[in-house]
């Protein structure tokens, strides 16, 4: 998956969410994310986070700590 | 009904329902039935068989013919037993010699004006008149000839009352020389379709049934069956029986068309399918049908059937024709291989919403066992994946809430996104009887559908919205109900989560969320939104229906949580006639999510993070279950472009024409290694594929579909599948080839395995399916009958949950280039992707998909109705005829998705729902510009496919 869109769909999930308090809403993007994307996407995601992508909502970048990892297929 | 050949008892007149019983005696015996039942329907439940014409149960009588009369002690003459209703203590005799007498007497009536073909009549052995004239005794006519309507000269002259038979329709012939006149037919297409396209003109002698004036074809008549079925002669008959003769048994099944999933006798001669009767007893459809249903299953023996496995090494080399061996090794060699380079994950599959539960079932246990991953995904992706969401989170369970019989109870109906009488036909029959009664209906849709303005059916209001505003309109909805004060309270109170519901309700209370304020945005008048608010929130029992206008949106997930928190704030849950019910595309979507077929969840609805339910497996499979989610189908896609997903086992599912942009489907196909297509036909999908695995129909094969209401109906086998294996069979060789060691010999071992393994299911078996008919998940020990309506004591989550809905509009934008939007839809006569009816005489009402452009729009555009138009998005373009159309808003555009040349999905954008990625078909934004013809695309695929569907002649 490309960067933008993996970052776009990421930051969609972040915007359903917005109105939450901001920790409750970092921990329900994690929550999301955690329960629907499979592995490959989350590392993509956590490198995106790592390497401080810019496009990322800021919300996203928080919850980037609290989303599992995914282990090596 | 016809069914003298294959009874299925008529008791002459519909069931009454009343608290109050009423005791008579009928030919000295004793019955009770229901106050205002019929002395008829009475008798009938005694076994005493009145003689009857005009009388059916499927419609209320009218007492015309005369046959029907009894004697009732203490009073006068001889009334008819179809109109009369019991009284308590009446003395019934239904065989006298008076009214012998006069039956034999209205007989001969009937046949002085009757042809006595009877031995060479299409409905020798299976007519009523002909049946009714032994069983009154009918002995002679003594009427000398005269005056006629079957006689085609008389007197040397054409006979002016003689009309010739009607064979417009594809699959019917209306013969009014043969016509008795007994309205059945009339009353079958009000009373049941609710069309009322038939009519009688003239009165008396002259009294025809007539179609409004014009053939059959070119009528209103939707050939729905229910006046074939009603008819007792030979003058409405199916082209099939004239062609074949009478059937001589008949088998139990369920439709494999739409989410409604009626029930069906399918009436058998030896392996032939003669006819598809509607089963009164189905309870999904209580012996109504759809044209698709009862007359569009010729694709089950269509020339184009692929009936021999097929290998090809790439996708340019013609196909090769192969046996079931060669083929499941071929494919077998090829996924291992892809696994040894490039890792477990490297393959997946894809699960049919068309194929049975047990079917299902073996997919994703073949991708989570064999395979040794969770990379299955399902077609629900791409239609009610939001469901799933949004019902989960507010009501803590994806599962619809009612049954069908529960419209019968609802007061108020808000039909939103869904088109009910082209896509779930049955189901708008009942729904629009309900409106006949004096309920009220709510329609939110872009389009005028049909249900907004129909023969005695008016919506009290139509909010026509423009696409993408579904959450502005509801949350709109909700702030009326909030600030007027229409909330209900006590059920809230008791029912909900009591600290959501406040927040929710402060949110949808601010001023931007009014109807004034939204306005703008939606296109809908406030005053309506007020007012359709209001109806729903005050107007009795309330029911919301809908379908994919909801879920395909950037918001679909949003807005289902929107509809459940309004069902909540008016306290519309949990009891007959309200609910949320989500009308579900494809015959066994429900069956398929049930089953497992999300890469993140096991049968039952199960997380993969649920350590219990991975073990229960594990244990049972012997094999590690990964707790991680697999990839959904837009990833595998992605996956396959990237390099890192080589091979794909689809079974019953066309990715290349129903999913999102086209063109990425056809590039992540085109880079697999092994793409193995199990379908009926060489799908669109199958001309990216290495190989392929002839499917089998529902008419081949025992297994279960559950339809939207949650209900799990049986399909029996009344043929053999003409490729020698059921499509459970070629799965389990699959697997087998791959190193499993799977033995199941018949489906009901396979849904022993699902009931022992899924708690909704435990209490679900072949026995119990053929006890009950049907039943309803979940079906358990503490609903060991199922559950027709679901949250009755509380929710499943515990608590109902109230969500904020923020409206978020879509970024699919119209702008100065894509002027227009898009949205897409289905009409009655072609379903989906059109696989099937494309290939049955449906194509003479939809022969082609047409865009639906209004007028205004039309006339600065150049264009005329019947042109050729260009439709072009941000993604793609393509080519299609315009039809000129007041149904769409100026500034909307409107098309359906059945015919494969048409690629509606090159134009569809790349967005989609935020929670589960359900394509935002629903709105493109788009230009539309005269045309000469095909677009570049349109012909190069054309040539491609062509190319692609070589098969090499078979081997000598």
């Amino acid at each position: 998956m490309t960067p933008e869109k993996l970052t776009y769909m990421a930051n969609q999930i972040a915007t359903a969410f917005a109105r939450r308090p901001e920790d409750e809403a970092v921990a329900a993007i994690a929550e999301h994310i955690d329960a629907f994307w499979g592995p490959g996407m989350r590392a993509e995601l956590l490198a995106l986070a790592e390497a401080g992508a810019p496009e990322l909502s800021p919300r996203v970048a928080r919850a980037a700590h609290l989303i599992r990892r995914p282990q090596a297929a | 009904m016809k069914d003298f050949i294959l009874p299925d008892p008529d008791f002459g007149t519909p069931a009454w329902a009343s608290d109050r019983t009423v005791t008579l005696s009928i030919d000295g015996f004793e019955v009770t039935v229901p106050e205002g039942t019929s002395v008829m329907r009475a008798a009938a439940e005694l076994g005493i068989e009145i003689p009857k014409l005009c009388a059916t149960d499927s419609v209320e009588p009218i007492g015309s013919c005369r046959l029907c009369m009894v004697e009732i002690e203490g009073r006068r003459g001889t009334p008819a037993s179809c109109t009369t209703p019991v009284a308590p203590g009446m003395k019934v005799h239904t065989q006298t010699p008076k009214v012998a007498q006069l039956r034999r007497g209205v007989m001969e009536l009937y046949i002085s004006d009757h042809p006595l073909d009877c031995l060479t009549c299409a409905a020798n052995g299976d007519c009523q008149l002909q049946d009714m004239a032994g069983a009154v005794g009918l002995r002679e006519v003594r009427y000398a000839p005269g005056a006629n309507h079957f006689q085609t000269r008389q007197n040397g002259e054409d006979n002016p009352r003689y009309t010739p038979k009607d064979q417009s329709n594809p699959y019917f012939t209306y013969d009014p020389s043969k016509c008795i006149a007994c309205y059945r037919c009339v009353r079958a297409c009000e009373e049941v379709q609710g069309t009322f396209a038939l009519t009688v003109e003239g009165r008396g002698f002259e009294a025809r049934i007539s179609a409004g004036g014009s053939d059959f074809l070119s009528s209103d008549c939707v050939s729905c069956g229910a006046c074939v079925q009603a008819c007792p002669t030979a003058t409405l008959q199916e082209k099939s029986v004239i062609e074949t003769g009478t059937p001589d048994r008949a088998v139990i099944t369920t439709c494999a068309y739409c989410g409604v999933g009626c029930s069906f006798r399918a009436e058998m001669k030896g392996d032939q399918l003669v006819r598809m009767v509607p089963w009164k007893a189905g309870k999904a459809n209580r012996g109504h049908s759809c044209v698709k249903g009862r007359f569009a299953y010729g694709y089950a023996t269509h020339p184009d059937r692929i009936l021999n496995p097929m290998i090809r090494n790439t996708i340019d080399e013609p196909w090769r024709e192969v046996s079931w061996e060669e083929a499941f090794g071929f494919a077998a060699r090829k996924f291992r291989a892809i696994q040894q380079e490039h890792g477990i994950g490297a393959i997946g599959g894809i699960t049919s919403s068309r194929c049975t539960n047990e079917e299902t079932f073996l997919v994703q246990k073949l991708i989570r066992q064999v395979f040794g991953n969770n990379n299955v995904d399902t077609c629900a992706r791409v239609c009610h994946s939001p469901t799933g969401y949004g019902l989960k989170t507010t009501f803590g369970t994806s599962a619809g809430t009612q049954d069908f019989d529960s419209v019968e109870q609802a007061d108020v109906v808000l039909v939103i996104g869904a088109n009910p009488t082209d896509g779930h036909p049955v189901f708008a029959s009942r729904l629009k009887k309900r409106l006949r009664q004096g309920a009220k209906l709510i329609v939110a849709d872009p389009r005028r559908i049909d249900l907004v303005r129909g023969p005695h059916v008016r919506a009290a209001h139509h909010l026509p919205l423009r696409p993408g505003t579904n959450v502005a309109l509801l949350t709109a909805m909700a702030h009326v109900i909030v600030t007027e004060g229409l909330t209900a309270d006590a059920f809230i109170r008791e029912r909900c989560e009591i600290d959501a519901y406040q927040d929710w309700a402060g949110f949808v209370a601010e001023d931007r969320h009014s109807p004034e304020a939204t306005e703008a945005l939606t296109g809908v008048p406030a005053g309506d939104v007020r007012k359709a608010a209001r109806l729903y929130a005050t107007g009795g029992n309330a029911a919301i229906y809908y379908g994919l206008g909801v879920t395909e949106h950037s918001q679909g997930s949003t807005t289902v949580m929107a509809i459940a928190n309004l069902a909540m704030a008016t306290g519309n849950v949990g009891r007959p006639g309200v609910g949320v019910n989500p009308l579900r595309g494809q015959n066994n979507v429900q069956g398929s999510c049930d089953m497992g077929s999300f890469p993140h969840e096991l049968p039952g609805y199960r997380h993969v993070h649920d350590d219990a339910a991975r073990g229960l497996y594990e244990r049972l499979w012997n094999v590690t279950i990964s707790d991680e989610p697999g990839l959904r189908i837009p990833n595998m896609l992605d996956a396959a472009v990237g390099g890192t997903f080589k091979g794909i086992y689809i079974q019953g599912e066309d990715i290349l024409q129903s999913d999102p942009d086209t063109r990425h489907v056809a590039s992540g196909l085109a880079a697999m290694d092994c793409v193995v297509v199990h379908d009926l036909f060489l799908n669109e999908t199958a001309n990216y594929a290495h190989v392929f695995l002839p499917g089998s129909t529902f008419l081949e094969k025992d297994g279960t579909f559950t339809n939207a209401e949650r209900r799990i109906n049986r399909v029996r086998r009344v043929m053999a599948p003409l490729t020698g294996m059921a499509d459970w069979e070629v799965t389990q060789a699959l697997a087998n080839a791959m190193g499993a060691d799977w033995a199941y010999a018949h489906p009901s071992e396979i849904m022993a395995e699902i009931a022992a393994t899924t708690p909704s299911f435990a209490g679900v078996s072949y026995d119990l399916l053929d006890r009950e008919g049907s039943v309803q998940w979940p079906c358990n020990a503490a609903a060991p009958l199922g559950t027709p309506i679901m949250h009755e004591g509380g929710f499943v989550r515990g608590k109902g949950l109230f969500v904020v809905t923020d409206y978020v509009p879509t970024d699919e934008r119209t702008g100065p280039r894509y002027p227009l939007l898009l949205t897409t839809g289905r009409i009655l006569s072609q379903y989906n992707v059109g696989a099937q009816t494309r290939r049955t005489p449906n194509t003479i009402w939809h022969a082609a998909d047409m865009l639906e452009i209004h007028p205004h729009d039309a006339e600065t555009r150049g264009i005329t109705d019947g042109c050729w138009v260009r439709l072009a998005s941000r993604s793609g373009e393509t080519t299609l005829k315009a039809t000129l159309s007041d149904r769409v808003s100026p500034g909307v555009v409107y098309t359906t998705f059945h015919h494969p040349e048409t690629q509606a999905n090159v134009v569809t954008s790349d967005y989609s729902d935020w929670a589960t990625n359900c394509p935002e078909y629903k709105v493109t934004a788009v230009q539309v510009s005269p045309s000469n013809g095909p677009s570049e695309w349109q012909q190069t695929y054309a040539e491609r496919a062509r190319a692609a569907r070589r098969i090499l002649p078979a081997a000598e």
